[in-house]
C-alpha cells in the first residue's frame, strides 16, 4: 500500500521533518497541505539554493524576490512592477484555458502588489509546427487564450517571442509577463500584520478546480495526466477585471494592511504566505469561504486552485467600509478570519480545528531545502566539437535568404500578435514587431521599454554561456529602443532536477544568468521556475526565458529598427565572426543544431550597449537594431520590412560567405543614420574605439547584398516582405 | 462643453476617451457610471470599447439593460450627439439606437490592426472636419465586428445617407465593407474603429483627432448660436 | 442521418459565462434562477450511414474534437428519420 505522503508527493524525509515541526503526525489536511506547499512549484526546494547565484539588490531595487512580484525605481515616485510565470502544464493539456488562466494569475501577481498593470509579454514555444496538426492547435488555443484574457482586461500584450523546435512537441511552454507602475507610497506587500486585523476573502467562488494544480505542475506528463483532469481551471477575464478595479479602488482607502492573490496553493499559500511575511499567525475558517460547489471537504477549500480570488488583509473596523467599495464592483468580500500572533495558520471548521501549523513551516522558509546531485552530460563536449564549415555551402543565397526569412522561427508573428490588442490604453508608442515594445508613462517625459528574449538552442549547447546571451541579447533589445536596461525577471524552463544532467543544465543556467546580470547591471527581481517539462522520450532544450524592462529618460528619443528614409547610411558596429555552430541557419538549411555557441565579451558589449544608448539620446541614430538568429543578413532584411526600404551593402570579410551572412557573433548592432550625421557619428565612435564597418545605403526596393565585389544576395523588397509576412499563416493552414 | 463617458462593469476604453477629450483636445470629461440616471450635465455621450459583462452572451447583450440606458436613450431623443465606439456600437445595436448588429469576424479571430477608412459622409456632427470621401487611418481592435444588417434597412440606410465610415480592405467580413453607421437623424453613431487611438503624434496616427474636434466644433458652433 | 451535439462543460468545471449571464437575469428581476450552463449545439448531417456506425462516428468526432474532453462533456442524439 502506498504510503500517505507518497500520495501526496512527499517523501519519507520531508514526512519526518513534518512530524519535527508539529510534535506529532499531521492529519489528512495538513499532511495535502504541506504536499502542496512543499511542492516544488511552490517552496523552489530543488532550485532555491542556487538562486544565490542571482545579484538581486541594487539601488533601485524596491522589492526583490520573495513577494508577489519585483519591484525597480524608475524616478519621480514612480516605479516598476513586474514578474512572468510559466502555465506549462495546463497548456499542454487545454490550451486556452492554461494560457488564459497564465495570463490571469500573473496580472493579479501585479496588482496584488498595488500596481496599475500597464503592459503583458509572452513568451511561447511549440514542438515542429511542420509535422504536427497537434502542434497547431496548440497554437491556435494559446494564442486565443492569451488574446481572449488580456483583451479582456484592457491591458496591451506589447510584445512576445515564439520559437518551434520538436524539442517541444510534447511540452510547449507558455510563459506570461505583467508589467505594472505604481507610486512609491501605494507599494503593497502579501503582509498579515495587526492582530486582530480582518482576513477577507473576495472573488470568485471557490470550486474543486485544479484540485492539486500546484504539485500537477511539478509531475512529468504521462498518460496519466489525463486523470488529473480536474487540475485544469477555466479563467473569467471579467471577474478579474471587476476584481482589480476593486483592489485598485481599495488600495487608496487606505483600509487594506496586505494583499494577496490566491494563486497555486489557493488559500494554503496565501494564508501562510501573508502570515509569514506578517508578524504573527492567522486564522481562518472554511466554512466561511465562498463555494461553488457542494460537500467540499476542508482540505479541498484549503488546496482549490479556482481563480480570480484575492484575499485582503483589512483593519479591523473598517470591513463595512471594504464591502461596499467591492459591492460597487458588483462583488462581494466577506471575512474568513482574522489575524493572530499566534504564529500559526489555524484553518477551522465552524467550531472544529481541521489544520493547526506554524505558519512559518509550510512557507519556503520552513520548506526542505536540496542541492541536487548534478554531472555534465556526454553530448556537451561532445557536440562543441562539430565544425560549421564541413556543411556544405549554398549555392544560391537568394533561395537560402528566402528559406531563412519564411522559416517558423524567423517569419513575421504578425498573425500571432495582431490577436493581441496591442494599443489600448493608449501608452504603446512601440508596437509589436520592433526589439523591444515601448510604452509611454501617462503623466511623464519616461517611457519603459519591454523584452522577452530566449534561444534555447544556444543554452542547450551550452546552458551557461547560452543563458548569458539571453540576457545580454535581451539587454540589446532595449539600448536599441534607446532605454537603460533596470532589472531582470527569469521564466526558468527546465526538465526533470532529479536527473543529474537536467540539474547540471540548470545549475548552468543559472550561473549563466547571475554572471551577466552582474555584468549588466540588471539585478533579478522576480521570477518562477518551471520543472519537468519532459516526456518520457524527450526532455525540451533549457529555456531560461529573460523578461527585461528598461526606462527611456525622453519618450520623444526612443528609436526603432526600421530603416526610414532612402539615402540613409547603414552601418555595422561590432564584429563579424566565423560563429556559426548552434545558429538559425545550420538549423535550417542543414538540420544541424551542433557547434560551438557565439563568445560573449562582456566588455565590448558594454562598450556598444553604452555607445547606442548616447547615440540615440543624441539624436544620431535613425534606426538600431540587434543582429541575433539568422545573422545580419536577417537582421538587415528586417530592419527593410516596415517601410519597405531596400539596401545596397558592400561586404569586405574573409571569411566563407555563409558565415559572413548568417554568423550569429554577439555584440553586433545595425544602425542608420543621415548621411549629414554620419561625419559628427563616426568622430564619436572613434572617440570611444567602436569597432565599425559602413555597409551602404538605404535604397528604393532592391535588397542588395554584395561580399568584396561579388553580388551575392539580390532580390525584391516588396516579395521578401510578402512571403516574410504570410508564412506563418501558411504554416498554420 | 462637456463630454461623459459611460463606465460598464468591463468598460476598458474609457481612460483612453477621457484622456484624448481631456488632455488632448482640453475638454472637460467625466465618468458616468453605468448606474446613474442622469446625463443632463453633458452635451456629448461616449461608449467606450471593453468587454461590458465580459461580452459572455452577446457583445453588448447585457450592457443594455444597464440603468444609464434610460438616460442615453432620452440624451439620443434630445438630438444631442452620441457615440459608441465597439464594444460602445455593439452596445447601441442591442439597444434598438442604431439598426443592424455586429456578429464574428469572418477569420473568428480578434483582431487589432491600424485600417485605412473611408469616410463616406461628413454631414454628421462627427465627421464635419472630414473630407467625403477622404481616407484616414484608424486602429481596430475587435473579435466581433462583422457588420449585417438585412437588406430592407440597408437600402433605407444607404438613401438616408447612414453609412458614415467603410473600409478600404474590409477586415471581419462586415456587409458593404461598413465600419460605421448612424441613426436617421445623425445624432448617433456608432462605429468599430477606435478614432481615441489615433489622437496623437507619439502614438504616430493622428487621424482620430478630427472626429472629436468634429463634435466640439458642431457643438460649440451650436451653443454659440444659442 | 442528422445528428445533434450538445457540448457543455463538465459540472464541476467553473461556468464563467453562465455565472454572468445568471446575475444579468437575476437583475432584470428573474431571481428565482439557480443556475445558468453555457454549451454548444452543433447539427451534423451524417449522410448515409447506419445508426450503429453513426453512434461510432459521433463519440470518435466528439471526444476527438467537438469536445476537449478535459473540462466539456457532450451528449447526442440522432434523428433516425
Amino acid at each position: 500500500m502506498n504510503k500517505p505522503y507518497e500520495a501526496v508527493g512527499l517523501t519519507e524525509k520531508e514526512y519526518e521533518k513534518i512530524i519535527e515541526y508539529l510534535g506529532r503526525e499531521p492529519n489528512e489536511t495538513e499532511l495535502s497541505m504541506y504536499g502542496v506547499m512543499w511542492s516544488e512549484h511552490c517552496s523552489y526546494k530543488h532550485s532555491r539554493a542556487l538562486f544565490r547565484h542571482f545579484p538581486t539588490s541594487g539601488k533601485r531595487v524596491l522589492q526583490g524576490p520573495g513577494e508577489n512580484a519585483g519591484i525597480i525605481d524608475i524616478g519621480d515616485n514612480l516605479a516598476l512592477v513586474m514578474k512572468i510565470e510559466s502555465h506549462n502544464h495546463p497548456s499542454a493539456i487545454e490550451p486556452y484555458q492554461g494560457a488564459a488562466t497564465g495570463v490571469g494569475g500573473i496580472i493579479r501577481d501585479i496588482f496584488a502588489m498595488g500596481a496599475r498593470p500597464v503592459a503583458l509579454l509572452n513568451s511561447l514555444r511549440f514542438g515542429d509546427i511542420e509535422k504536427s496538426e497537434r502542434v497547431k492547435y496548440l497554437i491556435d488555443g494559446v494564442v486565443a487564450g492569451i488574446a481572449g484574457y488580456g483583451n479582456c482586461m484592457g491591458i496591451p500584450t506589447a510584445a512576445g517571442e515564439t520559437y518551434f523546435n520538436s524539442c517541444y512537441d510534447g511540452n510547449p511552454l507558455v510563459n506570461a509577463m505583467c508589467v505594472g507602475i505604481i507610486e512609491h507610497d501605494k507599494i503593497h506587500r502579501g503582509n498579515a500584520s495587526g492582530v486582530g486585523n480582518s482576513v477577507m476573502y473576495v472573488g470568485a467562488a471557490t470550486g474543486r478546480d485544479g484540485m492539486g494544480g500546484a504539485s500537477f505542475a511539478s509531475v512529468e506528463l504521462t498518460g496519466e495526466s489525463e486523470e488529473k483532469k480536474s487540475a485544469v481551471q477555466v479563467g473569467d477575464p471579467f471577474m478579474e477585471k471587476l476584481l482589480m478595479e476593486a483592489c485598485l479602488e481599495l488600495l487608496v482607502t487606505g483600509s487594506i494592511v496586505g494583499l494577496q492573490d490566491l494563486g497555486a496553493a489557493g488559500l494554503t499559500s496565501a494564508c501562510c504566505e501573508t502570515a509569514a511575511r506578517g508578524e504573527g499567525g492567522m486564522e481562518i475558517d472554511v466554512l466561511k469561504v465562498p463555494r461553488r460547489e457542494k460537500g467540499m471537504l476542508p482540505v479541498e477549500v484549503m488546496i482549490s486552485e479556482s481563480q480570480e480570488r484575492m484575499l485582503l488583509i483589512v483593519e479591523k473596523g473598517r470591513e463595512d467600509e471594504v464591502k461596499k467599495t467591492v459591492e460597487k464592483w458588483g462583488l462581494h468580500a466577506v471575512t474568513i478570519g482574522r489575524v493572530t500572533d499566534k504564529g500559526r495558520l489555524t484553518v477551522k471548521e465552524g467550531d472544529k480545528t481541521v489544520a493547526d501549523v506554524p505558519a512559518y513551516s509550510l512557507d519556503s522558509s520552513g520548506a526542505p531545502e536540496y542541492y541536487r546531485e548534478y554531472e555534465e552530460p556526454a553530448y556537451y563536449q561532445e557536440l562543441k566539437k562539430f565544425r560549421p564549415e564541413t556543411a556544405e555551402e549554398p549555392k544560391d543565397y537568394n533561395k537560402t535568404m528566402m528559406e531563412l526569412l519564411t522559416s517558423p522561427n524567423l517569419c513575421s508573428k504578425e498573425w500571432i500578435y495582431k490577436q493581441y490588442d496591442h494599443m489600448v490604453r493608449t501608452c504603446t508608442v512601440v508596437k509589436p514587431g520592433s526589439d523591444a515594445a515601448v510604452l509611454r508613462i501617462r503623466g511623464s517625459k519616461k517611457g519603459i521599454a519591454l523584452t522577452v528574449d530566449c534561444n534555447s538552442r544556444y543554452c542547450f549547447l551550452d546552458p551557461r554561456a547560452g543563458s548569458a546571451i539571453a540576457v545580454t541579447e535581451a539587454a540589446r533589445n532595449l539600448v536599441c529602443s534607446g532605454a537603460r536596461p533596470l532589472a531582470v525577471t527569469d521564466g526558468l524552463n527546465f526538465g526533470s532536477p532529479e536527473k543529474p544532467d537536467r540539474f547540471w543544465q540548470f545549475r548552468e543556467a543559472v550561473i549563466g544568468i547571475g554572471e551577466a546580470c552582474r555584468e549588466l547591471n540588471t539585478p533579478v527581481i522576480s521570477g518562477n521556475v518551471s520543472f519537468y517539462n519532459e516526456t518520457a522520450t524527450q526532455a525540451i532544450y533549457p529555456t531560461p526565458v529573460i523578461g527585461m524592462a528598461g526606462l527611456i529618460e525622453d519618450i520623444d528619443k526612443c528609436c526603432t529598427m526600421h530603416f526610414k528614409d532612402e539615402g540613409d547610411i547603414v552601418i555595422l558596429l561590432g564584429k563579424t565572426e566565423n560563429e556559426l555552430g548552434g545558429s538559425e541557419y545550420l538549423c535550417r538549411i542543414h538540420g544541424i543544431e551542433k557547434g560551438a555557441v557565439p563568445r560573449l565579451n562582456f566588455g565590448l558589449e558594454k562598450k556598444l550597449q553604452a555607445f547606442i544608448l548616447s547615440a540615440v539620446n543624441k539624436g544620431f541614430l535613425k534606426s538600431a537594431h540587434d543582429v541575433s538568429d539568422g545573422g545580419l543578413a536577417i537582421a538587415l532584411a528586417e530592419c527593410c520590412m516596415e517601410k519597405e526600404l531596400g539596401i545596397k551593402a558592400e561586404l569586405k570579410s574573409q571569411l566563407r560567405t555563409d558565415a559572413v551572412l548568417f554568423s550569429e557573433s554577439q555584440s553586433r548592432f545595425v544602425v542608420s543614420c543621415s548621411y549629414e550625421t554620419l561625419a559628427e557619428l563616426r568622430q564619436f565612435m572613434a572617440k570611444l574605439e567602436i569597432p565599425y564597418e559602413i555597409l551602404g545605403r538605404v535604397t528604393g526596393d532592391e535588397f542588395r547584398l554584395d561580399i568584396n565585389n561579388k553580388n551575392i544576395v539580390a532580390l525584391k523588397v516588396r516579395e521578401m516582405k510578402e512571403a516574410w509576412r504570410g508564412a506563418f499563416k501558411c504554416l498554420m493552414t | 462643453m462637456k463630454f461623459g463617458v459611460i463606465v460598464f462593469p468591463g468598460s476598458n476604453c474609457d481612460i483612453d476617451c477621457c484622456h484624448a477629450v481631456k488632455d488632448v483636445l482640453g475638454r472637460e470629461v467625466e465618468y458616468v457610471w453605468h448606474d446613474a440616471e442622469e446625463l443632463d450635465d453633458f452635451d456629448c455621450i461616449i461608449l467606450p470599447g471593453g468587454f461590458s459583462y465580459g461580452d459572455y452572451l452577446r457583445c453588448g447583450a447585457v450592457a443594455r439593460f444597464s440603468r444609464i440606458m434610460e438616460a442615453v436613450r432620452a440624451h439620443a431623443a434630445g438630438g444631442k450627439p452620441v457615440i459608441g465606439i465597439c464594444n460602445g456600437f455593439q452596445i447601441l445595436t442591442e439597444a434598438g439606437l442604431l439598426p443592424g448588429a455586429l456578429v464574428r469576424n469572418k477569420n473568428l479571430k480578434f483582431i487589432c490592426d491600424t485600417v485605412p477608412l473611408r469616410v463616406e459622409a461628413n454631414d454628421t456632427p462627427f465627421t464635419g472636419l472630414y473630407e467625403k470621401g477622404e481616407i484616414i487611418n484608424i486602429p481596430i481592435a475587435h473579435g466581433e465586428g462583422n457588420y449585417v444588417v438585412d437588406e430592407a434597412t440597408l437600402k433605407k440606410m444607404k438613401e438616408k445617407g447612414q453609412i458614415i465610415f467603410t473600409y478600404v480592405d474590409n477586415p471581419n467580413g462586415s456587409m458593404e465593407n461598413i465600419a460605421g453607421v448612424c441613426n436617421e437623424e445623425k445624432n448617433v453613431l456608432g462605429m468599430m474603429p477606435h478614432p481615441e487611438r489615433a489622437c496623437e503624434e507619439i502614438l504616430g496616427n493622428t487621424d482620430g483627432r478630427r472626429l472629436f474636434e468634429s463634435i466640439i466644433s458642431a457643438l460649440e458652433g451650436r451653443l454659440k448660436d444659442e | 442521418m442528422k445528428a445533434r451535439v450538445y457540448v457543455t462543460l463538465r459540472k464541476s468545471i467553473a461556468d464563467p459565462q453562465g455565472n454572468a449571464i445568471k446575475n444579468a437575469l437575476g437583475k432584470l428581476g428573474y431571481t428565482n434562477v439557480e443556475e445558468v450552463r453555457i454549451g454548444k449545439l452543433i447539427e451534423l448531417d451524417l449522410g448515409d450511414i447506419t445508426g450503429d456506425e453513426a453512434d461510432r462516428q459521433l463519440v470518435k468526432m466528439c471526444e476527438g474534437l467537438l469536445a476537449n474532453t478535459v473540462i466539456e462533456e457532450f451528449e447526442y442524439e440522432i434523428d433516425q428519420r
